[in-house]
């Protein structure tokens, strides 16, 4: 039975896709990053504290890599609202990692003015070398490689965003390998940045 | 028409407040802080602004819905730019960000808001850092926080980072998201100007919206409105992106037309090619043919000649591309996107996508075009926001305009366009 009358209902739909994270190691955060937190709580009055969710999230995620079931009920601790809350805000938003990521996240954007910039290739060719699919990690835990949805600097497709917040723009097949190769030797900071930075 | 909004964004060190300050930098804010907020509302209306978001509504109406009589009132700043094609906002951050500040303090001062909540997208870290930077420059010179320019009135501004989710740019799943929840639309009515951020009234807009306040109570109404076309005033930055020589944003009257955006601004269409077609504003607006293009780039002009202005992400595709590819690859970003609140669109955005995966591939049946259809036409207008409408678009203006590209696929069992910028292999489908 479908909800469509011309639409066939086969395998494959419907499957819920929940999947329950990684209890991980204790979690807490370092004094630092909790007076940070504290801070940030402070900018939305008194009794929202949840507003700083999203911001709790990433300090998470730059203290250990990835979300953990224990490091979430720490986050809902701290801002005083249920576990449930936090998991649900952390399995919505993509820029969350629900399980342990390479050292660089290279998220190449795929749609269509990068696409149309030749982003595929840009995909295969990472996918190729790298020896992965889209979403693993290569064996030497170095680059994870994913796909991302509009990153908004579509005069510079394609573009490859890097740990949620690098950015290396005009990635063509043939420059893959430097932008691999630079981001081993010399890390992130080698990257282009973004496309106005007339001071550099 | 100088570019007014852009004026400096190539300049070295056009972010700085130094800089700002001696091109007329918050001179804006200093005369609208010596007027009535019910004036600056009034000029905001008289200039006949409207929001550069995607929607077009006049920002001076939008703010005097805000009701008055509930405190606090808020103003959220919508920088989470995320319509395919749209990367104007972007750069007025990057390299103009008091403007955006001015823009908002105003705001506030008008609706009588005590916070300016700037939401940022996620994957825009890089911008906010220089947000971040001058920001604590304003604050350290007495341009935001207590005692603005001295005036005795005390306003903040919040930048607050969003973590990867398109629907976040809706007004209502703005607000949710600025809450610590789901970025998933509400209910309206209320309109977030009587019940908005924390149930308080708030004015949701967009960064190019508020960055044409300052001009707007610098210069008057008058000259503003006097820009574009009725109705169509200001300056208004166009994204080009796609087969065109130079992609680019560039900053025009409403009076230009797209053809000399395309053909004049962004230089035309790569050198051997042809144009194919236009999506003029952002993905979720219908597409425009090649003899459609010689019409004012306005709200109006664009929706005259059957489509939208939209976030003016003008995407520029030549003859090698395939049109089901096109609605195939918008189509994941918004099955990959849609929110998950209301059926239609949840479902039928993977069910749209598999029907054009199933063609692009060449294993199409003609009946599936009347499916395409039919599963369109149940989502739009069936959601809570405007995200099912838009969805509902890529598979209906390519059947609209390129059906016979769709039975070619069909009939030849294959995609049928040659392009040599496409993945050479299979794309794998998730």
């Amino acid at each position: 039975m479908s909800f469509h009358p011309l639409m066939p209902y086969g395998e494959g739909w419907h499957k819920s896709e929940r999947k329950l994270v990684d209890e991980g190691q204790p979690f807490v955060f370092t004094p630092e990053r909790a007076a940070n937190l504290e801070d940030i709580c402070s900018r939305y009055p008194p009794e929202q504290r949840k507003s700083a969710v999203l911001a709790a999230l990433y300090l998470v995620q730059e203290q250990q890599g990835y979300l953990t079931a224990s490091a979430m009920r720490h986050v809902a601790e701290f801002l005083r609202i249920t576990p449930a809350d936090v998991e649900d805000v952390a399995t919505y938003y993509v820029m969350f990692y629900k399980a342990p990521v390479g050292k660089y996240v290279l998220q190449v954007c795929r749609t269509l003015s990068c696409a149309l910039a030749g982003a595929e290739r840009v995909v295969e060719t990472l996918s190729e070398k790298l020896g992965i699919a889209v979403g693993e990690t290569d064996a030497s835990g170095m680059f994870t490689l994913l796909e991302f949805e509009c990153l908004g600097a579509c005069d510079r497709a394609p573009v490859v965003m890097v740990n949620n917040e690098h950015w290396a723009e005009r990635v063509t097949p043939e420059n893959c390998s430097t932008l691999l190769e630079d981001l081993r030797q010399r890390g992130p900071a080698v990257l282009s940045g973004c496309h106005l930075q007339v001071e550099r | 028409m100088e570019p007014i909004l852009t004026r400096y964004v190539r300049e070295p060190n056009s972010f700085t407040l130094d800089f700002y300050l001696k091109h007329e930098g918050y001179q804006g804010l200093q005369k609208a802080l010596s007027m009535q907020p019910n004036d600056v509302i009034e000029t905001v209306k008289a200039s006949g602004l409207r929001g550069r978001g995607g929607a077009g509504f006049p920002t001076g109406l939008k703010w005097q819905f805000v009701d008055k009589k509930s405190e606090p009132r808020y103003i959220a700043c919508n920088a989470d730019e995320s319509e395919p094609g749209t990367f104007k906002d972007h750069v007025l951050m990057e390299r103009n960000p008091h403007l955006l500040f001015e823009g908002c303090l105003i705001g506030c001062w008008a609706i009588g808001a005590k916070v300016a909540y700037i939401y940022i997208r996620g994957e825009f870290y890089h911008v906010q850092r220089v947000l971040e930077a001058e920001l604590a420059k304003a604050y350290a010179q007495g341009y935001a926080g207590n005692n603005v320019m001295g005036s005795g009135w005390s306003c903040d501004i919040v930048l607050h980072r969003g973590a990867g989710a398109y629907e976040a740019g809706e007004e209502t799943a703005l607000i949710e998201s600025l809450e610590g929840k789901r970025a998933q639309p509400r209910i309206k009515p209320p309109f977030p100007a009587v019940a908005g951020l924390y149930n308080k009234p708030t004015a949701v807009n967009n960064v190019e919206t508020l960055c044409n306040l300052p001009s707007i109570i610098t210069n008057g109404a008058e000259w503003f409105a006097s820009l574009g076309p009725e109705k169509n005033g200001g300056p208004k930055l166009y994204c080009v992106s796609g087969h065109v020589k130079r992609p680019g944003v560039y900053e025009a009257s409403m009076n230009t037309t797209l053809k000399e955006i395309i053909f004049g601004m962004a230089g035309g269409i790569r050198d051997g090619h042809q144009l194919k077609a236009v999506i003029p504003g952002g993905s979720s607006v219908p597409i425009l043919m090649p003899d459609q293009l010689d019409i004012p780039a306005s709200f109006d002009g664009v929706q005259k000649a059957g489509s939208l202005l939209g976030s003016a992400g003008i995407i520029v595709m030549d003859e090698t591309t395939c049109m089901v590819w096109v609605a195939q690859n918008l189509m994941h970003f918004y099955k990959h996107e849609s929110c998950g609140k209301c059926t239609p669109c949840r479902e039928g955005g993977e069910w749209l996508y598999k029907i054009l995966s199933k063609i692009e591939r060449g294993e199409g049946e003609m009946r599936d075009l009347d499916l395409l259809t039919s599963v369109a036409n149940n989502i739009a207008g069936k959601t809570l926001c405007a995200f099912g409408d838009a969805e509902a678009t890529p598979p209906l203006t390519t059947l609209k305009q390129f059906r016979s590209e769709y039975e070619d696929h069909i009939r030849e069992g294959r995609c049928t366009v040659p392009s040599d910028w496409r993945a050479r292999g299979a794309v794998a489908v998730h």
